[in-house]
């Protein structure tokens, strides 16, 4: 704004006036620009979290339903003659049969005649294939329940667990159903009497691979995908923290090293396809680490987060004011010295953001993992990390490419849990930002 | 004329320095950075136990020659200096001599005072500790304590001494950082302008503090203050362009300038 400084002659008094009409007319106009900037981000803001807000609300509708699953809660005899004896061998623990044992409970429990061999079968496929294996863990733990009767919970078969979960359709023609009027009715009345009932699906978190919904869990790619992240912390922290703070503090300034750093720059934004190519191309083929290991999953993940742990080290090392570097020399600290005694303390909230945000990127990370073979049945927890796994993306994948209704629940629960692995990794990042941050 | 309090001059004559044995020598020193030439054939004797002070215009190569005796411009990666600079007749830019070493030997205070982002104990416990100049905890309390009462800033600080040292007022961090150059027991002390960022209360403890280290320390100072220099200085050196037009005894050179240039300078014509 101009300041009038001639003197008010009536001349120049008029046109201050105008002047000053003008400049308000401006300033008008500029206070709406910015309300209109602000109505902008405000819209755009509102717009994108109603996206998240929907994302987030389908995943829960779909997936909360796979936290619970459908148990009958059956007494079972086991009767010494299905084991042979009264003190059986192990081999004899194992060997009984359990499914004959599972069925007669549950023929008993719903009051269906053994005999009556189309009811018996009937009844029977109301239970988990599982169940006999479920039985045997328990016997076999304690072999001094033989010859008692002992209350188990027992899985119900998919289709039931459907039916409990309002998911099952009575309306469809008896032929087209998978279960028939006589089983409903059988089902209705265990409800009544509380043998069947939704409980707290443990088994989600704990079974591996199955083609049965209700015994396919996130167990094994849980373990797997801890093992890759552990893989990556232990390779991608030391190695992305060394290179940054050799590049920022040490690498003299010329060509090799502005290549270098443009390179980085690019490899963070590689496509994560490319880095599971390498991962196929170098670790099996040429290491010959076995295929769908951990172990490849890891290292492939660890490239991967490299650059975006060297770029925020980077960013958080030459955050640290020069001045800070200036005293440490100045009081005869060597350059190792100052930055391991003063900068990269100063650095590690930065440094702690950048890996965990690397990690929570490598933790939802599929396609590399595809292409090492990741995308396996695995049954059996991996003992180590060269032994076979899944990582929990590629467990969501394949679920959401199997046709059951029971997976579908799955796939959707699998994402919540995942997500809620995120959201705790992101949270602690903020956090440690919060708790470390500290100016100077 | 620049107007200096009589009292001042007479006891700068009073210690007048013994020059006969100069602490540091600069013969012949330059300076480029890259091809830019900061300092042209530099010379000067500084005496120990004694306060010099450097004054100029700015840019005139001040801050570039204080960080030739302690070589902080070997951090400069474009930095290249010639010539000779002793230290007690030892040849600090001999290729055998440790830096390190030689940075505990010259301390240096910034223009803006710069702890370290840790307790006032780690400021001034961290160069005793890392030139192992305490077998013991005991040991190291006592040169923290001693480091922070020559720095006038004991009585202040201690009942806090795990305080931040970032917390403290301004002139209360220069005297931490000047505790923390006293701690490793150095034989130079460098100030670049050590009371640019200080109000005048907090410059004077400074420079009642200066004069306390003078008793033991050799002290160079760079000011653009001339009424600073006047006070707490025995020599100035008047710096332009690069070169020293005019080296000698502070009321020498505040009273009876020789080049015109000096006198255009403390009388504020230029500068
Ligand atoms: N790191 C550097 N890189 C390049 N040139 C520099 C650098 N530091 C100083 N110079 C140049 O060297 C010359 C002397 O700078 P110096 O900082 O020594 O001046 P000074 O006398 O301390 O000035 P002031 O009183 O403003 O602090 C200046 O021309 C400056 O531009
Ligand atoms: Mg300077």
């Amino acid at each position: 704004m101009a300041v009038e400084t001639a003197p008010m002659t009536p001349d120049s008094a008029l046109s201050a006036s105008r002047k000053n009409e003008a400049i308000r007319a401006r300033i008008k106009r500029r206070y709406s620009a910015e309300r209109r900037f602000r109505a902008y981000g405000i819209a755009a803001i509102l717009f994108g979290l109603a996206f998240l807000v929907a994302l987030f609300s389908t995943i829960f509708a779909r997936g909360y339903t796979a936290f619970q699953q459908s148990t009958f809660t059956l007494s079972v005899v086991l009767d010494q003659a299905a084991f042979g004896s009264s003190a059986p061998t192990p081999s004899e623990l194992r060997m009984a049969d359990y499914t004959k044992i599972a069925n007669r409970a549950i023929q008993q429990a719903l009051g269906v005649d053994p005999n009556n061999k189309a009811d018996a079968r009937a009844a029977a496929d109301l239970l988990s294939q599982n169940a006999d294996t479920q039985i045997r863990k328990i016997v076999t733990a304690d072999p001094s329940l033989v010859g008692q009767t002992v209350k188990v919970d027992v899985l119900a078969h998919g289709n039931v667990d459907s039916l409990l979960k309002g998911q099952f359709d009575r309306s469809v023609a008896e032929s087209r159903r998978k279960l028939s009027d006589k089983q409903l009715g059988w089902l209705d009345r265990a409800i009544e009497s509380g043998i069947l009932t939704k409980k707290f699906n443990t088994g989600l978190f704990t079974y591996g691979a199955s083609s049965k919904p209700e015994t396919a869990g996130v167990g094994v790619a849980l373990v797997g995908s801890l093992y890759m992240m552990t893989i990556v912390l232990l390779v991608a922290v030391p190695l992305g923290v060394a290179a940054a703070v050799y590049l920022e503090e040490f690498a003299p300034k010329n060509f090799i090293t502005d290549t270098i750093e443009v390179n980085i720059n690019n490899l963070a934004a590689v496509p994560s396809i490319v880095f599971g190519l390498l991962g196929l191309a170098i670790f099996i083929n040429f290491m010959g680490i076995p295929r769908s290991a951990s172990l490849v999953g890891g290292l492939v993940l660890a490239l991967m987060t490299l650059p975006t742990i060297i770029i925020a080290t980077r960013a958080a090392v030459s955050a640290v004011p020069p001045s800070i570097r200036e005293a440490a020399l100045g009081v005869g600290a060597s350059k190792m010295q100052s930055i391991t005694h003063h900068v990269l303390p100063l650095a590690v909230p930065g440094i702690l953001t950048g890996t965990i945000i690397g990690l929570a990127k490598a933790l939802g990370e599929t396609a590399p993992l595809l292409m090492i073979g990741m995308v396996a049945f695995v049954v059996e927890y991996p003992s180590t990390p060269m032994d076979a796994a899944t990582a929990l993306p590629v467990q969501i994948y394949m679920w959401a490419t199997a046709a059951e209704r029971g997976f579908v629940e799955r796939t959707a629960g699998a994402t919540l849990i995942l997500l809620a692995f995120l959201v705790v990794m992101n949270v602690t990042a903020v956090i440690l930002r919060r708790r470390y941050e500290r100016r100077w | 004329m620049l107007n200096v309090e009589p009292s001042s001059l007479q006891r700068a004559t009073a210690q007048a320095p013994h020059l006969q044995e100069p602490k540091v020598v600069a013969k012949d020193v330059s300076v480029y950075y890259g091809e830019k030439r900061a300092l042209f054939d530099v010379s000067v004797n500084i005496p120990d136990r004694g306060v010099m002070a450097f004054i100029g215009p700015s840019g005139c190569g001040k801050s570039t020659f204080l960080r030739c005796i302690n070589r902080m411009n070997d951090t400069i990666p474009i930095c290249r200096v010639t010539g000779k600079i002793t230290i007690e007749n030892e040849d600090i830019y001999d290729p055998s001599l440790d830096v390190v070493q030689l940075r505990a030997r010259v301390g240096m205070v910034f223009q803006k005072p710069n702890p370290f982002p840790k307790s006032i104990y780690e400021n001034v416990a961290y160069g005793p500790r890392i030139h192992g100049l305490s077998s013991s905890k005991a040991e190291l309390d006592e040169i923290v304590q001693k480091s922070l009462e020559r720095a006038a800033l004991w009585k202040e600080v201690k009942d806090r001494l795990n305080d931040p040292g970032t917390g403290l007022s301004g002139g209360q961090q220069q005297r931490l950082c000047i505790a923390r150059a006293v701690a490793v027991n150095p034989e130079v002390i460098l100030m670049d302008e050590p009371c640019s960022a200080l109000d005048p209360i907090a410059t004077a403890k400074i420079e009642e503090l200066i004069d306390e280290l003078k008793q033991n320390f050799c002290i160079i100072i760079v000011t653009h203050s001339m009424q600073q220099a006047a006070r707490v200085s025995q020599r100035t050196a008047f710096f332009h362009l690069g070169v020293i037009v005019e080296e000698g005894n502070t009321e020498e050179i505040f009273q009876n300038p020789t080049d015109k240039r000096t006198q255009d300078y403390i009388t504020g014509r230029f500068g």
